[in-house]
């Protein structure tokens, strides 16, 4: 069984929704769609205030080599293009879009009969050329959670010969089933996204990594694939951060991705299961990426589960769906307990990247006090890279970015290791990341003076 | 606008262990062989471990209160661990008051004079067990026979340890009953006469992931690697005097010791040769505390040369 | 009587043999160092806080010494005192600027902004602003975590325990601009100090448009332009919804003061303006 060596941690799973089917939410009246759900430049809106638009609708273009679209999904009429305020609290421009009849009309034919654009002998025939195209046209984003567009990952740079295209579906994350109850119930046509994008990048093989606290997800998908001799699965043993790019890497092909290269570097591209369903979903049905599925989950809620929500939705209309939040509900994250974020704004809309809403209560949601300490080396043994977490974090607080650098700060993948096993609770990663971001400022620093 | 809610960066989530029950943890760690101590040396015993314990936390109390104007810690168990492993380290028939400067030296000097928990260079307890050593050499090595006389303080009738006799030349290796040995039957420190009782501690230790089999393993495979060299037998070694109480309890103190595993197994496996080192060719019958106390002094040079491998790194001639 | 001899003659020998070498190398490593550079540390803080751009008082004395005039030369911390002793040393005049002082802007304490979240992370505000918004809504206001607090080697910056937000003690500013460097807000500037240290400065950085600001902090500038209407000597320009007085345009008549609808525009150490009254003062009243 596949795993990487090196640190690694065990938090307890909290699979609260693992078995839970995956909930179809009804479109909302009114969606919110940020211009900036992905890494890049924003889009561009392509309508205005009064047009007609319809599901599925391209309502923004992607701006640039590395950006991506934004498609609707509902029916309705473009009210405004307007600042709101995202998760973070910060404000950023948004496309509203108010639902109307038609948008009725919609919701009733994508839960009844999906209408395919594609056969699969069509899509078999589909040219590289193409399936690079419908990526980009239907604003496909890496939807484990990084958002870096698909499209640009689809095509390799030329003088990278890929070997490997790694599919991710560990889901090391405590509390996320998102992509457990995806694998259950889609295992087809994930397994059909991995054929397409397999062809477009080239790979002569492609390997689905999975847990193996999912052992249905691995039957079920090990059954989907016989048909394709180039696809297989690969059982991983259940410890964070599994699901990590060069962790994973390095425990289905063995290889190392080299510090600060890229895993095209290594022969391989790493994609999630959740792209390869969009993508499958984007060829076969003409469906663009305007809803995902999520995980609405923690032991505050009265009905976790996972559901397909419409981008742009309202979070707290999402977390009302699994019962809401309590009097006693003290953080919101969105994504993992181990790499999500906190949000601040729960009147913000849904984006592409959020794969789970996590509640924690009152008690469990602050930090513990900060004690001495006590150097157990803890932080070392856990490090999936490597690295020296006590002392880069101490650089990064005392603001010495030559020395942070020097000790490898830049390969933190901010898994948050460290954080979680220190027995004197230190933010470790918090000043790491700040480190990062210091040395960051930094070499932009020199860019412009040269 | 809806609940105010907390916020932080990830991770949102923490493992159960703390500081304290580290700390706590070798302390119960400690349980068996202190009932072995107590069990050889009685009463004597039981009043050296109190007194250092109770010294050792008041004299924390006092310091971080008084002196530093700190928040006192001593619920977290360091100062506790501090005065029982020094008490460990002591023979059982010891007066109160050397017990009590032996603590003040643990504590005021050894500890608070750095900074207090996590800045020590050199380990506490050690450096009161050698301060009491070279100041009162005649009252810290006269050991109580063990089980002569279990009501006795200090007028408890004394004999040799075994690397004593050793090292006179008084009694051969040959005629050693190892059994003996590692059962406790034999003069020494109130805490390193029962070499089972440390590895059952040892052993808990392990099985909670408090130390790692590093440290302790490699001081012992440089101790046997070094009785070889010398031509003495290599069990004696480890069993008789404070090497298996140091390697378990000692040497693998979070503080004092490297952070990479590798810097581990150096750092243990010189803990052991130093040892040996001295029993063979020093004054001293035993070297333990010297041993730990010169490689806490290298401990910082090895965490600086001694790096975990990273991950991806690259090597220096694919990068050329 | 033969060993003392014997002792005297081993211990002299290596003490004189000792001595010669030493001698020998100190010639031979001896470094020139330019006695003025000495002479011009002497009058620098000692403090390495960075604010002259070099990376501390002796690179700065190297730098006067090499540059030989003190065009782009200035030791903030050490005030003009310490710059014209340099000139003197050096032999050349100051035309060095007026002193500096650093002026927070913002005022946006906790009772007036909306606040959108408890943080519960690590002491810092380079942290918190990766958090998103922080404890308000304002993107461009006051952390209160006290970066510029850890920064400041001259104990002049604190957070008020009240407002949460940094407070500059003008008698202790060097204007070094170490917490201009380290804020990530960029709230902190350096202004002339002024006539008696008399200053008047938009005490806001909100760039957000009014409405939107407004909802944000009720101390926000909401950009509506009253203070540079009513400016006689043209020294406020509004951009970006946040207006910004020219200190050397700045006359300080202090009526965009008073004008100011959200009293974003601070002044500072201006005399008391005189309250006529036929009450007794407080002294006074103190006598029975």
């Amino acid at each position: 069984m596949g795993t990487f060596k090196k640190g690694g941690i065990h938090p307890p799973q909290n699979k609260l929704t693992a078995g839970s089917p995956i909930v179809t939410l009804a479109l909302p009246r009114r969606v919110e769609l940020l211009l900036s759900q992905h890494i890049g430049a924003p889009a561009t809106p392509i309508v205005g205030k009064g047009d007609i638009v319809v599901r599925g609708q391209e309502v923004a273009k992607s701006s640039g080599f590395v950006s991506a679209s934004v498609h609707t999904p509902i029916s309705g009429i473009v009210k405004k293009i307007d600042t709101v305020r995202n998760v973070a609290g910060q404000p950023v421009t948004a496309i509203i879009i108010e639902a109307d009849e038609e948008n009725h009309l919609a919701d009733e034919e994508r839960r009844t009969n999906k209408t395919r654009v594609r056969s699969d002998e069509e899509l078999e025939r589909l040219t590289v050329e193409e399936i690079r195209a419908i990526a980009r046209s239907s604003g496909l984003v890496g939807l484990g959670g990084a958002t870096f567009p698909a499209s640009v990952k689809l095509a390799p740079p030329k003088e990278s010969k890929i070997d490997f295209l790694i599919v991710n579906g560990a889901e090391c994350e405590p509390y996320l089933t998102c992509d457990h109850a995806l694998m259950r119930e889609s295992g087809d046509e994930i397994v059909k996204g991995v054929e397409l994008m397999r062809r477009a990048c080239d790979a002569p093989e492609a390997i689905i990594g999975i847990e193996e606290n999912k052992p249905d997800a691995i039957e079920i998908l090990a059954k989907a694939s016989e048909p394709y001799a180039a696809i297989r699965i690969e059982p991983l043993k259940a410890k964070y951060p599994q699901g990590g790019e060069k962790q994973l890497v390095k425990a289905i092909t063995g290889r190392e991705i080299k510090s600060g290269c890229l895993p095209a570097s290594a022969g391989t591209v790493v994609h999630n299961v959740a792209t390869a369903y969009a993508l499958y979903n984007a060829a076969a049905y003409g469906v663009p990426v305007i809803e995902r599925v999520v995980t609405v989950t923690g032991k505050d809620l009265s009905r976790p589960g996972n559901f397909l929500a419409p981008i742009g939705m309202r979070l707290g209309a999402l977390i009302d769906y699994a019962g809401g939040l309590r009097e006693d509900s003290g953080k919101v994250i969105l994504g993992g307990p181990m790499m999500g974020r906190a949000a601040i704004n729960l009147d913000a809309p849904m984006v592409k990247g959020i794969s789970g809403v996590l509640v924690m209560a009152e008690d469990d949601s602050h930090r513990r006090k900060e004690e001495p300490c006590i150097r157990c080396a803890k932080c070392v043994d856990v490090c999936p890279m490597g690295l020296e977490p006590y002392l880069i974090s101490t650089y990064g607080r005392l603001r010495l970015v030559d020395e942070a650098q020097q000790n490898g700060a830049r390969d933190c993948i901010e898994c948050g290791c460290c954080s979680y096993i220190c027995p004197a609770s230190r933010p470790l990663l918090d000043y790491i990341r700040l480190g990062k971001k210091l040395i960051a400022d930094k070499i932009q620093r020199e860019k412009i003076n040269k | 606008m809806s609940k105010i809610l907390n916020i932080s960066l990830p991770p949102h989530i923490h493992a159960p262990g703390s500081v304290a029950s580290c700390m706590w943890r070798v302390n119960i760690a400690l349980i068996p062989a202190l009932c072995c101590g107590l069990w050889f040396f009685g009463i004597g015993a039981a009043i050296v471990t109190v007194v250092s314990i109770a010294s050792c936390m008041l004299f924390e109390y006092v310091i971080t209160k008084w002196m530093l104007g700190r928040e006192p810690r001593i619920s977290d168990g360091s100062a506790a661990l501090t005065g029982l492993l020094l008490a460990m380290n002591l023979p059982s028939n010891l007066p109160i008051w050397i017990v009590i400067i032996g603590a003040f030296v643990a504590i005021g000097i050894g500890k608070m004079s750095f900074g207090g928990l996590g800045c020590n260079i050199f380990n506490p307890a050690l450096v009161g067990r050698v301060f009491l050593l070279l100041s009162f050499p005649v009252q810290m090595t006269s050991w109580p026979i063990p089980c002569a006389d279990r009501l006795a303080y200090t007028d408890a009738v004394t004999g040799a340890t075994t690397l004593q006799l050793l090292k006179s030349g008084a009694m051969q290796a040959s005629d050693m009953d190892l059994w003996n040995l590692a059962l406790g039957g034999v003069g020494g420190s109130l805490g390193e006469v029962g070499a089972l009782a440390i590895l059952i501690g040892g052993c808990y230790l392990l099985i909670t992931r408090v130390i790692s089999w590093h440290i302790p393993v490699a001081v012992c495979f440089g101790a046997v690697v070094l009785s070889l060299c010398a031509g003495v037998n290599p069990l004696i070694e480890i069993l008789a005097g404070g090497l298996l109480l140091g390697a378990v309890f000692m040497a693998t103190d979070y503080v004092t010791s490297p952070m990479a595993k590798r810097g581990m197994l150096i750092y243990g496996f010189l803990i052991g040769a130093i040892t040996i080192i001295i029993r063979c060719w020093g004054a001293y019958p035993e070297g333990m505390s010297f041993a730990i106390l010169i490689m806490n002094g290298f401990t910082p040079l090895i965490n600086r040369y001694v790096k975990p491998r990273r991950f991806g790194a690259v090597r220096r001639a694919e990068a050329a | 009587m033969s060993g003392v001899f014997f002792a005297i003659m081993v211990l002299g020998g290596t003490g004189i043999v000792a001595a010669v070498l030493l001698s020998i190398i100190s010639k031979k490593f001896y470094v020139k160092e330019d006695s003025r550079i000495a002479e011009i540390e002497s009058l620098l803080p000692g403090a390495n806080c960075g604010g002259c751009g070099q990376s501390g008082c002796h690179a700065f004395a190297v730098a006067c010494c090499e540059a030989g005039n003190l065009d782009g030369l200035d030791c903030p911390g050490g005030g003009k005192d310490a710059m014209n002793g340099i000139a003197a040393i050096l032999g050349v005049e100051n035309h060095g600027g007026p002193a500096k002082v650093a002026v927070v802007k913002c005022a946006g304490e906790c009772n007036e902004r909306v606040r959108s979240s408890y943080y519960d992370g690590a002491k810092s505000c380079a942290i918190l602003a990766t958090c998103g918004s922080g404890e308000s809504y304002c993107v461009y206001g006051c952390l209160g975590c006290g970066d510029c607090v850890d920064a400041c080697v001259f104990d002049a910056l604190r957070i008020d325990p009240y407002s949460g937000i940094a407070v500059v003690d003008d008698s202790k500013c060097t204007g070094c601009g170490a917490c201009m460097k380290v804020c990530p807000r960029n709230i902190i500037e350096l202004r002339p100090y002024g006539p008696r240290g008399m200053r008047v400065w938009v005490a806001c950085s909100n760039k957000d448009k009014g409405a939107v600001a407004m909802k944000e902090c009720k101390r926000a500038c909401i950009g509506c332009g009253k203070c540079s209407r009513v400016c006689s000597h043209e020294a406020i320009t509004v951009a970006n919804n946040l207006a910004y007085i020219d200190a050397v345009k700045c006359k300080l008549c202090r009526k965009c003061v008073d004008t100011c609808p959200t009293d974003a525009i601070h002044k500072t150490n201006f005399p008391e303006e005189k309250v006529y009254s036929n009450q007794p003062t407080g002294s006074d009243s103190a006598v029975n």
